[in-house]
């Protein structure tokens, strides 16, 4: 900001036709970048930027002319770089050369797959990316913090100004918002995730709930780890031979037992996950005869993740007992994916409803909002300073307390009268700028409005 | 009809609309905001009841008319001590339309003059009337988490997770509650009993008289005595459990309207 004197010819032209060129003077905001949907990984792999990377990349591109504001982000699925900018298609220009040359890549490798993105659609993609409306996975938690990451390394280069810092603040209320009011991240969409899910609706809790391992494999593993993360314990693995029993039951600080024992364990265990190499049913119907009156008909989840299966399905039509085998978990994911995809309906409309609003507030950035903003700012203040002073000064008449009052406006209005004539002043835009944005800095603006802007819950 | 009992009409079906919201929508301000509408009409509910006995000096479970409405009011208060203890926000959404419903039948029915009967006569009675209706109120309220549970266990044993799965909650939360409220319906029922047993025969000078709606008395407490017993001695929980707590309160809800069927 502040770097680019605007030539004097802007200047003219803007005095003979105002209207026209101020079109041409404000400020835009563009997002460039590709993603999962737009490139394959071929691509993505070599335009993807490490930290050290992204550290000399907003270094080199913020002293571009055309760039102003700048934030750039990559994850393993995208690198997106968004930018404030009086020119776009020179900035993107600008952008693209930079990554020819930066990446050592010719332009026609990337360019089918990159997308610009242009003022409104610029806002509404960064709210989409953040609330994760944009996702492979849509609804995964992981990308809000990644975004926190790039704009904090942003901040760190100095490189966020006035507009990026308000739209990446927006994001992440946005973010926020869609996650607590749309059920976006509530189902499980993993099947060791599911499976946990589908516990805690028949035990309520997984505290304390035994957890019997029979066989090995990844998705099992992984499943028991879930289930141990949830606090679920004791844990037993069975295994058919006994030593990979043992190194598997050290890993969950568990006991192994042998394959023999099932049956006694059985009796006392609340979980089950199966996933041996058995050709044959490991556990049928049979085994169950008197074993839910030894239990006290205590509830029973068999997990069966072998393939073939080794729990008979007849055990579900037991009572009290609950057979899963791989492909009702993958129903479930399935059924719990296609609601997430509902609930991203309802996020886009919280976003189309923020873009409004971030219009809104990016056409008043002027002076008028910033002096709007320290006004309530200082009231604020004022009120709650009152408020407590007032709370223990019993002893007041109301007349001094009126009295009190009146100071207190006075010496708001007397402290910011100066300033405010300071930033009603009339000067370059780029000197404007600057000082609104040490003036929102300085008195942490953006953070005060956003907490006054939000829904109160 | 007084203010207050028009009054809670309204809150009891308010609330009722805004349990059905909060499954619907699963906006915890629609749950909260029943909530308090419901505590709301429980007390005009108790202000109404306390009236009436300043003016009749009696309690107001005599007629059909009057023990509905103390039915409604023993739902309602027995679900808002539960939530205390067991955040079972989908129940409301039952309890609420059942205990409208109650005092709405109460409020059509004409309610009689009962003629005051001699002391010791009455003091049973209310004794008897009181406790059934406040053990009723715990066993429907049983029924009423026992039909959450089988809606519950029947998406987790089909494998289909329909519009209920998400909003139930968890078969052990709701075995819990069922199962507490039949710890507290039993007792008041044998109580009830017992002291129906015990004004009989001071009235008529004969406890017991094979009539059938004596006999329903002793199939339902049998029923439940069954119920915990196998509960206690080997754990007996899940569908069948349901079921029968279910059946149980059936057959209740049949000797209670064959009590009034004169």
């Amino acid at each position: 900001m502040g770097r680019l004197r605007r030539p004097l010819t802007g200047a003219v032209s803007r005095w003979i036709l105002p209207d026209a060129n101020r079109m041409v003077e404000t400020r835009q905001i563009v997002a460039i970048g590709l993603n999962h949907k737009t490139a394959p990984v071929e691509v993505r792999e070599r335009l993807a930027f490490s930290k050290e990377d992204t550290a000399t990349v907003l270094e080199t591109m913020s002293q571009h002319a055309t760039v102003e504001e700048m934030a750039l982000f990559s994850t393993c699925n995208r690198v997106e770089f968004l930018v404030a900018s009086r020119e776009p298609s020179k900035a993107v220009e600008a952008i693209k050369d930079f990554l020819a040359t930066f990446k050592d890549t010719p332009r026609s490798v990337f360019e089918q797959a990159l997308y610009v993105h242009i003022g409104d659609d610029a806002v509404t993609h960064i709210f989409r990316v953040a609330a994760s409306l944009d996702s492979m996975v849509v609804g995964e938690a992981q990308i809000l913090g990644q975004i926190k990451d790039s704009y904090r390394e942003a901040c760190e280069h100095g490189t966020c100004g006035v507009i990026l810092n308000r739209l990446m603040h927006r994001s992440f209320s946005v973010a926020k918002r869609i996650r607590t009011e749309t059920g976006i991240g509530d189902h499980a969409v993993s099947i060791s995730y599911a499976a946990v899910e589908l516990g805690r609706k028949i035990f309520g809790e997984l505290d304390g709930k035994a957890v019997l391992l029979l066989g090995a494999g990844e998705m099992a593993e992984l499943a028991v780890e879930h289930l141990v993360n949830n606090r679920a314990r004791p844990i037993f693995v069975a295994n058919r031979t006994f030593e990979r029993g043992l190194e598997l039951a050290e890993r969950f600080k568990g006991t192994a037992i042998r394959f023999e024992e099932i049956s006694e364990y059985l009796k006392m265990v609340d979980i089950v996950i199966s996933s041996t190499g058995a050709p044959h049913y490991v556990l049928v119907k049979d085994d169950f005869k008197g074993l839910m009156r030894t239990r006290k008909n205590r509830p029973l989840f068999f997990i069966d993740i072998a393939v073939p299966r080794d729990i008979d399905p007849e055990i579900n039509r037991i009572s009290n007992v609950y057979v899963y085998d791989i492909d009702d978990l993958k129903n479930a994911i399935q059924e719990n994916i296609e609601e997430r995809k509902q609930e991203a309906v309802r996020g886009e409309r919280i976003v189309d409803e923020a873009v409004i609003q971030f219009r809104r507030w990016f056409h008043g950035l002027d002076v008028v909002p910033t002096i709007v903003g320290l006004r309530d700012k200082m009231e604020t203040i004022r009120r709650r300073e009152l408020k407590k002073t007032f709370g223990y000064l019993h002893a007041m008449s109301e007349e001094d307390k009126a009295a009190i009052e009146r100071l207190t406006a006075a010496l708001v209005n007397k402290i910011l009268h100066d300033p405010t004539v300071f930033l009603k002043q009339r000067g370059h835009d780029e000197q404007k700028s600057l000082c609104l944005d040490i003036t929102r800095r300085l008195f942490n603006l953006d953070a005060f409005e956003e907490k006054e802007l939000e829904p109160k819950e | 009809m007084s203010v207050f009992f028009g009054l809670t009409m309204a809150c009891y079906l308010g609330s009722s609309l805004g349990y059905q919201a909060y499954i619907l929508f699963q906006k915890r301000t629609f749950y909260r905001v029943s909530n308090a509408v419901l505590l709301l009409g429980f007390l005009c509910h108790t202000g109404a009841v306390v009236i009436q006995y300043m003016e009749s000096g009696r309690l107001p479970v005599h007629s059909l008319h009057e023990t509905l409405s103390a039915f409604g009011w023993a739902v309602v208060g027995v679900f808002l001590l539960l939530q205390l203890r067991f955040h079972l926000m989908v129940l409301g959404a039952l309890v609420a339309p059942l205990a409208s419903l109650a005092v709405i039948i109460a409020s059509i029915l004409p309610s009689p003059q009962v003629q005051l009967a001699p002391f010791l006569e009455r003091l049973w009675r209310t004794v008897h009337m009181g406790t059934l209706v406040l053990g009723n109120a715990a066993l429907a309220i049983a029924c009423l988490v026992g039909i959450l549970y089988l809606i519950q266990e029947k998406a987790i044993k089909d494998k289909r997770r329909g519009f209920f799965f998400s909003r139930l909650p968890s078969l052990k939360l709701l075995d819990t509650t069922g199962y507490a409220s039949l710890v507290v319906g039993f007792p008041l029922l044998t109580f009830g009993i017992i002291s129906g047993v015990i004004y009989a025969q001071i009235v008529r000078r004969q406890f017991w008289t094979w009539d059938p709606r004596e006999i329903f008395a002793a199939i339902t407490w049998l029923v439940y005595a069954v119920l915990l017993h196998q509960r206690l001695a080997v754990g007996w929980r899940g569908r069948n459990a349901a079921m029968m707590t279910i059946a149980g309160f059936l057959i209740l809800l049949f000797t209670f309207f064959l009590y009034f069927a004169r």
